[in-house]
């Protein structure tokens, strides 16, 4: 059977193999070996024509709890943050969405604009002197900060506060283990780091400690007062923050840091169940010949016009093969456009407002719900659009409750901590409405009963 | 392509706004009021102030800027730039997968896992694989994993092993992968013709060789013809051996890597199956594993118990985890639309249409450029400029004309084995129109590098920009807009 996405009719095949001087596409196949080759088709459920697949994938998707149908209070590293319409339109162009990475830059400006504009913002938002094009996500864009540090200050520890997502440990702990970077951590009893412990354990050692503020369970962390403590031990600060926050969060650059991580899904891209994500990832300009990924600059043509090329390429993996500062090629050019499109949309103003928005309504839930008898804030530091909750009931309990009444309230953070399974993460965006929080309250009065 | 010389930067007016938020429902005081004046930002970010049009056109513009498949050929290389599929598009925006959260409750996020289930199926069925996992983000991040697998599973019985060897004509996220495992890298020289040097192989494998690392088809756009004895030799001294599957268009239901003896494979959805390339990412990078290996699994694994679909954690031997969540589930989604487009026939004619394509350009162009190996070939071909650079014009040159003459270029200069290369794939989604567009071109420039190399030299001359001064960007680097600048 044909397909409509193979252009080749039977008549130009039989042209083509004229041409080749072969009998048949099979004469082109001489090469592999008769044992070597598949005797049987592939067994592949049926195709499917292009309505029916549609019904078929639609039915799947209906099995989903998203958040169009059900009010979203999960965080956790994903966020319902406001999507403005432009994004979908201008990323779908054919342009952007079916180039290659930009290798031959006069045919690529377009997509080499967009990242010189990502890497600006970025670098603007956190405070830093340059950006990367982008790693694969928040938790790898960690994983790569600790290979860096380790590289820069050929020291063999990192120590990361316990308010670090625990995912991103697990992810850097992944990377850590081919060059036996030691993983230390700190614990952080009032849900903020424990600056003595912090103090005692970092050492001559340590190349870098890990802070993530707002952090896992929502909590601002002293960022300040963490560099403070790493700098005195020579070690890098690295910072993880979520760039959509940084409108009226101090940048992390200004308070210490060295190199700043973070998940920028939050700018624009889709949840999509937790990937495709934007890892963010900037550091200071002295650390930019050790910096993984791409990075675009700025320069001119033969004529001296104004253009744009992929620079800096000495440190990666397709001219410097194993002694690359990292392996990532394909990054997440796309999602990078997205945020792109995103911090100019929302600009100076919009992304203060998105800010304020989700702290306001944070606290508004947490207000509310901790209203309810039974139910309280698990730690007393300021939080900014997230924060833990202390349930009298089971959380895993509550949620499968709250779900019937279309309500997502939170994540469990059992599977993260024993020490919390009493507690459910709740995350409040700007795109919740006091009504949807009020019912949230409500619900959960309800359950608790 | 039109010229443009904007940055959104430049457009920037004091007031504008391109955004649309609600006023607050919510009674509340000011933030300044609610939190510790040293968490608040001094300042307000220096970010653009446009209007919503301003981006739409500053957008649009940029975008006129680039080569996409939706536009050009794209004959480069190792990446099969093929058609990527509207309808994988509109299944990927579907609010049930789009907007769902990865820490929903598995019993509310069922069809989501379902979808996963069933594309780790249908591609340990390509590959002849026992289990795949889709968490890798991308090529490079499969290889990782995979590398990290054959680590765990050596050190899981005791052995030491120390090396693991990839052949010279390797992409260069092979090594660099294996490095930051924690192997050293031995590289294999290949024989002229690309393929494995037997004897040098047999004298370099040995009890600290962990793995052998190599692209099928090779980087050549050749099939190793003894592959199978290549994977045996590896075997008989514990050596495992990983594919990598960069070229796995060339082969969908003519052989499979695990019936050619291979431990490991990795995907790239992005290549293969038909995900956008995005002008440099979001990929997938699914890997491919024999059972031996599947105590080593990334967490989590995605799970059928009965009819309910689940993520095991619960994994003690597993290598842990490469990304925060699943993997690149958007991605899955569009890889799993375009399966279920093609089925078993489909996925068939897809490589015998990619090897078909391929030969005829390499038949169309053998006299009037070196070919690297004589053919058949697979998937691509890899063709020699080193006639033309005698006479003044280099693979780069003819990458540059061709983008004058409305193709994007092949790969040059990759692998590296080959002197001044040119690596073409066109991929099954190319008509014979196309091809026979870009070989006249190809044959154009071949006579114009005779004739007059001054006309490939000066290329391009119809970009928005000619060549770039690249020196210049690394030793002077401006890699952030200012306004003093």
């Amino acid at each position: 059977m044909t397909s409509r996405y193979i252009a080749n009719t039977s008549a130009e095949q039989r042209d083509m193999l004229r041409t080749i001087g072969a009998a048949s596409i099979e004469d082109l196949l001489v090469r592999i070996p008769p044992k070597a080759r598949l005797s049987r088709p592939l067994a592949l459920a049926p195709a499917l024509a292009e309505a029916d697949l549609i019904r078929h994938l639609r039915a799947l998707a209906a099995r989903n709890a998203d958040a169009d149908r059900y009010a979203c209070f999960q965080g956790g590293g994903s966020y319902d943050h406001y999507v403005p319409s432009p994004i979908n339109h201008l990323i779908s162009r054919g342009e952007f969405f079916t180039a290659y990475t930009p290798y031959q830059p006069e045919a690529s400006q377009g997509t080499l604009r967009t990242i010189y504009e990502y890497q600006t913002m970025i670098a603007e938002l956190t405070g830093m002197d340059v950006a990367n094009a982008s790693i694969y996500d928040g938790a790898s864009s960690l994983a790569e900060a600790a290979l860096m540090a380790h590289a820069v200050t050929e020291r063999t520890e990192v120590v990361l506060a316990r308010g670090v997502h625990p995912l991103y440990r697990r992810v850097t702990a992944t990377y850590c283990d081919g060059p036996a970077i030691r993983l230390r951590d700190v614990p952080a009893p009032e849900g903020v780091l424990d600056v003595e412990a912090a103090t005692k354990l970092i050492g001559k050692k340590t190349a870098a400690l890990v802070v993530q503020s707002p952090n896992f369970y929502g909590c601002l962390e002293d960022v300040a007062a963490a560099a403070e403590i790493a700098h005195a031990a020579g070690a890098l600060l690295i910072v993880v923050a979520d760039p959509v926050n940084l409108g009226v969060l101090e940048a992390p650059g200004r308070l210490g840091a060295d190199i700043v991580v973070g998940e920028g899904q939050g700018l624009g891209v889709p949840m999509s169940f937790g990937g495709p994500n934007l890892g963010v990832f900037a550091a200071k300009n002295e650390l930019v010949r050790r910096m993984p990924g791409r990075l675009v600059g700025a320069t001119v043509d033969r004529d001296g016009q104004r253009g744009f090329v992929l620079t800096l390429q000495t440190r990666e993996q397709h001219i410097r093969r194993a002694k690359a500062t990292s392996n990532i090629c394909t990054n997440v050019a796309l999602c990078a456009l997205m945020a792109t499109i995103y911090m100019a949309t929302l600009g100076k103003q919009g992304l203060q407002r998105v800010g304020e928005l989700s702290a306001a309504k944070a606290h508004y839930a947490a207000e509310q719900l901790t209203k309810v008898p039974g139910v309280s804030l698990r730690f007393a530091s300021p939080f900014f659009k997230e924060f833990t909750l202390r349930l009298p009931k089971s959380p895993t309990t509550v949620v499968g409750k709250l779900a019937r009444k279309r309500i997502l309230p939170g994540v469990p953070l059992r599977t993260y901590d024993r020490a919390l399974a009493d507690c459910l993460l709740v995350a409040v965006t700007e795109q919740r409405t006091r009504e949807e929080i009020d019912a949230y309250a409500a619900a959960l009065a309800e359950v608790l009963k | 392509m039109s010229a443009y010389d904007k940055l959104v930067f430049e457009l920037s007016s004091p007031g504008r706004i391109g955004f649309s938020l609600p006023e607050s429902d919510v009674p509340g005081r000011p933030l300044a009021d609610v939190l510790p004046k040293k968490f608040l930002r001094g300042a307000a970010p220096a970010l653009p102030e446009v209007s919503e049009f301003d981006v739409v056109r500053h957008y649009s513009r940029l975008s006129r800027m680039n080569y996409g498949v939706d536009t050009h050929f794209y004959p480069l290389g190792s990446c099969t730039m093929k058609y990527n599929p509207k309808i994988n598009e509109d299944m990927a925006r579907v609010p049930g997968f789009a907007r769902l959260h990865p820490l929903t409750r598995p019993e509310d996020a069922q069809g989501a896992l379902q979808l996963m289930h069933e594309l780790a199926q249908m591609l340990a069925e390509i590959a002849g694989m026992d289990a795949v996992s889709l968490q890798p983000a991308a090529g490079a991040q499969g290889e990782f994993a995979g590398v990290l697998m054959i680590r765990a599973y050596h050190a899981s019985r005791s052995e030491k092993r120390t090396k693991v060897l990839i052949p010279d004509s390797a992409h260069g996220t092979n090594p660099a992968s294996t490095a930051i495992a924690g192997y050293e890298v031995v590289e294999v020289k290949s024989l002229p013709n690309g393929e494995v040097d037997l004897e040098a192989l047999a004298r370099e494998v040995g009890p600290d060789v962990a793995a052998f690392m190599i692209t099928v088809p090779n980087t050549l756009g050749m099939f190793e013809p003894r592959i199978m004895e290549i994977t045996e030799i590896c075997h008989a001294k514990g050596v495992q051996v990983y594919m990598d599957g960069a070229n796995l268009n060339a082969i969908l239901g003519i052989t499979r890597p695990g019936d050619l003896g291979f431990d490991v494979c990795h995907f790239n959805l992005h290549k293969t199956f038909t995900t956008p390339h995005g002008g440099g990412g979001p990929g997938a990078g699914p890997v491919g594993i024999k059972a031996h290996l599947e105590p080593f699994l990334p967490t989590p694994v995605v799970v059928k118990n009965g009819d309910a679909y689940a993520l095991d954690d619960k994994r003690p031997k597993s290598i842990g985890k490469l990304q925060a969540f699943w993997g690149n589930f958007g991605m899955l989604v569009r890889a799993y639309t375009y399966i279920r487009t093609m089925g078993a026939d489909g996925l068939r004619s897809v490589s015998d249409n990619a090897v078909l394509n391929a030969n005829y350009i390499m038949k169309r162009l053998e006299a009037d450029y070196d070919v690297s190996v004589p053919g058949p070939c697979m998937h691509e071909c890899v063709l020699s400029a080193r006639r033309q650079k005698k006479q003044g014009v280099t693979a780069t040159d003819i990458a540059k004309r061709l983008l004058d003459l409305g193709f994007y270029a092949p790969s040059t200069y990759f692998p590296l084995i080959v002197e001044e290369a040119l690596m073409i794939e066109p991929t099954e989604t190319e008509s014979k129109e196309t091809l026979d567009a870009f070989c006249d071109a190809m044959i154009q420039i071949a006579r114009e590098a005779q004739e007059n190399p001054a006309i490939a030299t000066a290329a391009p001359v119809t970009t928005p920009v000619r060549r770039l001064d690249q020196t210049r960007a690394a030793r002077e680097p401006n890699l952030t807009w200012s306004p003093k600048r």
